[in-house]
């Protein structure tokens, strides 16, 4: 894939004159990203379900091709036969378009994301405000879903999701002020570009308040996305299936294609904003090298979101609420203002800030050994406990 | 830079027309019989009771409210918070981070007061909570 968007960059760059050969090479990348974006949505749909199965000592879908990795197709061909249903005294227009606005609401995000250091379909300087207003579409489309459908169910899930959304949309957007004062633009390629290969130069390290910045942003955006501990739209005993209880055959598929898709934004944002993007030391860095680590980056953590989801229960709504607005975006207010008085220190000390950077990859070093020796301590213990339960001593 | 918006406006209409070409190609293949019983809502298998656009409680009301004010005040701050290093590379940090804090604190004395007034308060009833404020 990258091959192919390296041969089309090279035709905009060539052909800028050209209106028509710039539509084209554009709608051809587009069209591989949409490739790509359907790809990563219903491999990670397999992919989760592998990993929750691992988990949870089953075994998980292994029917379809080799280890069932071709699950996914099987479910859109089986969801695309079943018949379109629209309910009675349902707003027929509205019903229609609401699957339509989930799905633009996350593929417009892939058209500012990042493609390791050297790719951008688009290179646009309002970047993350663009990303965050696009997103909001999604919000739309679940009250329409809701409010449409004439069903109880529904509208009082489409109103909590909008209700969560909302709320979590502020602190994802306050969270990443604080890079943004610190690399002072809005656009993907220049957050990069800020970024040093080394750990302690990505913006996470840059200082406490980016630090914690980066954990505020981790956690609305699991709510954003609906994403456990958060997915109380979902909540299957207490609303069905929350907005889209109405929703049959392919219109149902296009919810969940955009949910699963806004994984890895959620991932790509964290790893080009607060990880440094594709960035590789000791010179090793190429557009194709930076694209794969970028990946490696975005994949990994949206294994944590899948982990994370394995682990924790649900939150409560009520506790859900109060955690957003009386918990995450004070603090996310702190972090702004703490962010802005320490870059006007680092401006009059310089050395402070390398100090900085670096206590607090010791800190991350340290925590990271705690915790590998934990799990080794664990399953040490687990080993022990079921050779005794096995032999009966 | 007009190739950047000309590529978004790309993205937004082919999301747009992969949903609607997706929906006309697999009617090609899925059955249409629809029945009266086929489209009643979804109760749990009973008769659908009642109009299914029920009321529903006054706090989202207050919750979209507050989101706005939110909102636009953030649209309003990433640009500001965009130039901020220029402001301090040419002597006048202070007077930037200032005029933020301005900005902000207006809108924080406002969360405090919804705060105080219980409108970030999710179990509670709003109505009653409102009252013990006022008396």
């Amino acid at each position: 894939m990258d091959i192919l968007i390296q041969t089309i960059g090279d035709i905009i760059n060539a052909d800028l004159g050209s209106p028509l050969a710039a539509f084209i090479a554009l709608l051809l990348v587009s069209l591989a990203i949409l490739g790509f974006m359907s790809l990563t949505a219903g491999g990670l749909s397999f992919i989760e379900r592998r990993v929750a199965g691992r988990m949870q000592s089953r075994i998980g879908p292994n029917r379809v091709g080799p280890q069932g990795i071709l699950q996914f197709m099987a479910d859109g061909l089986k969801c695309a036969q079943k018949e379109d249903l629209i309910p009675d005294g349902a707003d027929r227009l509205l019903f229609k378009l609401a699957p339509v606005l989930c799905f633009i609401g996350v593929f417009g995000t892939f058209a500012v994301l990042p493609w390791g250091n050297g790719f951008f379909a688009s290179e646009l300087n309002v970047g993350l405000l663009y990303l965050m207003s696009v997103t909001s579409l999604v919000v739309i489309g679940m009250l329409m879903a809701g409010w449409s459908s004439n069903n109880k169910w529904s509208l009082l899930g489409g109103m909590r999701s909008a209700a969560q959304m909302v709320s979590y949309e502020i602190p994802v957007a306050l969270s990443l002020l604080p890079v943004i004062l610190l690399c002072g633009s809005l656009s993907f390629k220049e957050l990069i570009g800020a970024q040093g290969a080394m750990p302690w130069d990505w913006n996470i390290l840059n200082s406490p308040f980016t630090f914690i910045s980066f954990f505020i942003f981790f956690l609305a955006a699991l709510a954003e996305g609906n994403r456990t501990p958060f997915d109380i739209p979902e909540g299957e005993s207490e609303l069905v299936a929350g907005y889209c209880t109405e929703y049959s055959g392919l219109r149902f598929v296009f919810f969940f294609f955009a949910e699963w898709a806004n994984l890895y934004v959620i991932g790509a944002v964290a790893a080009a904003v607060f990880l440094g993007g594709g960035h590789l030391p000791f010179g090793l860095e190429s557009d194709i090298v930076s694209l794969l680590v970028f990946f490696a980056k975005s994949f990994f953590m949206v294994f944590i979101i899948i982990w994370l989801r394995w682990t924790l229960p649900r939150f409560r709504v009520d506790q859900m609420m109060t955690l957003c607005w009386k918990t995450l975006i004070p603090l996310s207010f702190v972090m702004l203002f703490g962010q802005a008085i320490t870059l006007l220190i680092y401006h009059e000390l310089t050395f402070l800030q390398s100090i900085v950077s670096l206590v607090l990859f010791a800190i991350c070093v340290l925590v990271g050994v705690k915790f590998v020796s934990r799990v080794l301590v664990n399953i040490k213990e687990q080993k022990y406990k079921m050779m005794h339960t096995l032999t009966g001593s | 830079m007009y190739l950047d918006f000309a590529s978004i406006a790309i993205f937004l209409v082919l999301g747009f027309a992969f949903v609607l070409i997706g929906l006309a190609v697999t009617g090609l293949i899925r059955p249409h019989r629809p029945s009266r019983l086929k489209s009643q809502t979804y109760e749990c298998g009973e008769k659908p009771e009642g109009p299914g656009r029920v009321q529903f409680n006054l706090r989202f009301y207050l919750i979209a409210f507050l989101f706005v004010i939110f909102d636009v005040e953030i649209v309003f701050i990433y640009p500001v918070a965009a130039v901020f290093k220029d402001f301090i590379a040419s002597g006048h940090g202070l007077l930037a981070f200032a005029e933020i804090a301005i900005f902000v604190g207006i809108l924080l004395v406002a969360m405090l007061y919804a705060w105080r007034m219980g409108a970030l308060r999710w179990m509670n009833d709003l109505s009653v909570s409102l009252k013990e404020k006022a008396s």
